[in-house]
């Protein structure tokens, strides 16, 4: 056990927790005021069910010795995870550091199918797909399974996380189908600050996800801080001067946008690569996300915040690049193309390959179960007046609140039996 | 006694409450709402999508005035207002039946 390394993870599995909540801040600015809170929430309830269900069976699954496709029920409801050290660090520490992840990844998907898709269904489907589709690829990747035998590098879950819920969000929105409105309604951002805030926010938190992956407190932990800071910064350069050169004028929502899909991007390749081939894959990794957005907006495709192009599409170029990029120097691990071993690529070509077939598959069946139990959509009526109302009872923002007319009511139930309580002390 | 209703930039309305005031238009109520006269409204882009703004913004400014202030008032709010541009907005004038002041209940 190393004190240092335990004091940075307890620092690090705080700031990954933090992203979930950043996440929703982003989502929620990019949605109309109708819907904010629905979709603000589909990222919070992460933190309780997949938080949850991560102690229950999900870390078990992930890091239980088991087999190369799956873990096992070794560790169920945290058997056997205790003070004892992972590593250098307590393992209960590594768990939690680990449900951060499972949490953020599942909130992910949510960017897909917001302002439409009914709340319980997504609950469901995100419960479900944390333990049939997380847990296993993060096995495979981290827990000891056959993409981390056959030598496939993921510094921060570039693949486990990101690949897998960019292919998760393109068949949901697929399955649950487009916003009524899609074609004909000015889908607008209803609040571009909560966008950059989110976004910030998000990076904050990257320090943690990527820095805290190197699971220590030492040099490569400020190796992958390193590429954490130069890589977004270079997505940012590219994708701003791809706005203004194609619309004129540089824009809020884009810089959100880059700032994440560098972010993603890096991720595989956080503890790899050495600084300026950290600016060199966030460069570059600006173009097909940038194109990509544009190219879906012209689709029938409905994947609302665009999850498939930022994470989906940003993740699988960051995890090619991580075998293009990668330098034995810097991490005893493996070397990529540029370093002589073009084999690295290909390693990682179907790293990805598998993420994106299991993932996809499974999402789908996922969704068809959860489609039997309850429906997937939400009311018709219900998505035209908008889920914040009709999913929680609830509003944003409560615009001249005196023009409202509403007035407290008193539950019934409630104050008759408070009025016979009094009365009964009286009389004693 | 007259109503008169003014549209204007949103960005005119201190100087058409400091105009009226200079006529001696005591009182105002503001209002913010949408319309399109001539305007076609302004593009935004949002991740490589367009949308057409069609209905702009605008501030409707109304006030109640004595017959003889009518003219003067109007007159005041278009120097105000008027930039020259298309968009700079109407004044209507109506005639009201009755006036009364809430807190003392006298017809005005």
């Amino acid at each position: 056990m190393n004190q240092a390394d335990t004091a940075w993870m307890l620092i690090s599995t705080a700031l990954v927790l933090l992203m979930t909540p950043a996440l929703a801040f982003f989502y929620g600015g990019l949605v109309r005021s109708k819907n904010a809170l629905n979709t603000m929430m589909m990222s919070f309830i992460s933190l309780g069910f997949v938080g949850i269900l991560w102690a229950v069976a999900g870390y078990s699954l992930a890091f239980g010795s088991g087999n190369a496709a799956v873990g096992d029920f070794s560790h169920v409801f945290l058997k056997g995870v205790g003070l004892e050290a992972q590593g250098t660090i307590p393992h209960l520490l590594y768990m939690c550091y680990q449900a951060t992840f499972a949490i953020i990844t599942a909130a992910l998907i949510s960017g897909a199918i917001v302002e439409r898709m009914r709340f319980s269904a997504y609950v469901l489907f995100i419960s479900a797909w944390t333990l049939v589709v997380y847990s296993p690829i993060a096995h495979w990747v981290w827990g000891g399974g056959w993409l981390a035998k056959m030598g496939a590098l993921d510094f921060a879950g570039g693949t486990v996380v990101h690949v897998n819920a960019g292919i998760a969000a393109l068949v949901a929105a697929r399955l649950v189908g487009q916003r009524r409105d899609y074609a004909s309604a000015s889908l607008v951002p209803h609040n571009v600050p909560f966008t950059l805030l989110g976004a910030g926010v998000l990076w904050f938190g990257w320090f943690g996800f990527n820095a805290g992956s190197a699971n220590a407190a030492n040099a490569l932990a400020g190796l992958a801080f390193t590429t954490t800071l130069l890589a977004p910064a270079a997505t940012l350069v590219v994708w701003t001067l791809l706005d203004a050169v194609r619309s004129k004028k540089p824009t809020a929502v884009g810089c959100a946008t880059a700032i994440v899909v560098g972010l993603v991007a890096i991720t595989p390749a956080a503890g790899f690569v050495g600084p300026m081939s950290a600016i060199a894959l966030g460069g570059l990794a600006a173009f097909p996300s940038y194109f990509a957005l544009i190219w879906r907006a012209r689709t029938s495709l409905d994947d609302s915040l665009d999850v498939v192009a930022a994470h989906g599409l940003g993740g699988t170029v960051g995890a090619l690049l991580t075998g293009v990029f990668a330098q034995k120097a810097l991490n005893t691990v493996s070397d990529g193309l540029l370093f002589g071993n073009p084999r690295q690529l290909l390693v990682q070509a179907v790293a990805v390959g598998a993420a994106l077939a299991y993932s996809g598959v499974m999402t789908f069946v996922l969704l068809k179960l959860v489609s039997a139990v309850v429906p997937l959509r939400a009311d018709e009526a219900d998505e035209s007046v908008g889920m914040d109302l009709t999913q929680h009872g609830e509003e944003a923002y409560v615009h001249g609140a005196d023009l409202a007319s509403s007035r407290a009511v008193e539950p019934a139930g409630a104050h008759a039996a408070f009025a016979e309580l009094t009365r009964a002390l009286d009389t004693q | 006694m007259q109503l008169i209703k003014s549209i204007v930039r949103p960005d005119k309305v201190d100087a058409v409450k400091d105009a009226l005031a200079q006529v001696g238009v005591s009182g105002l109520t503001v209002i913010e709402v949408r319309g399109h006269g001539q305007q076609k409204g302004h593009t935004a882009v949002y991740r490589g999508r367009e949308y057409e703004v069609t209905l702009l913004p605008k501030i409707l400014v109304e006030c109640v005035v004595q017959d003889h202030l009518v003219q003067p008032a109007v007159k005041a709010v278009i120097e105000a207002a008027r930039t020259g541009q298309i968009g700079d907005g109407r004044v209507y004038v109506t005639p009201v039946a009755e006036s009364y002041k809430i807190r003392t209940g006298e017809r005005e």
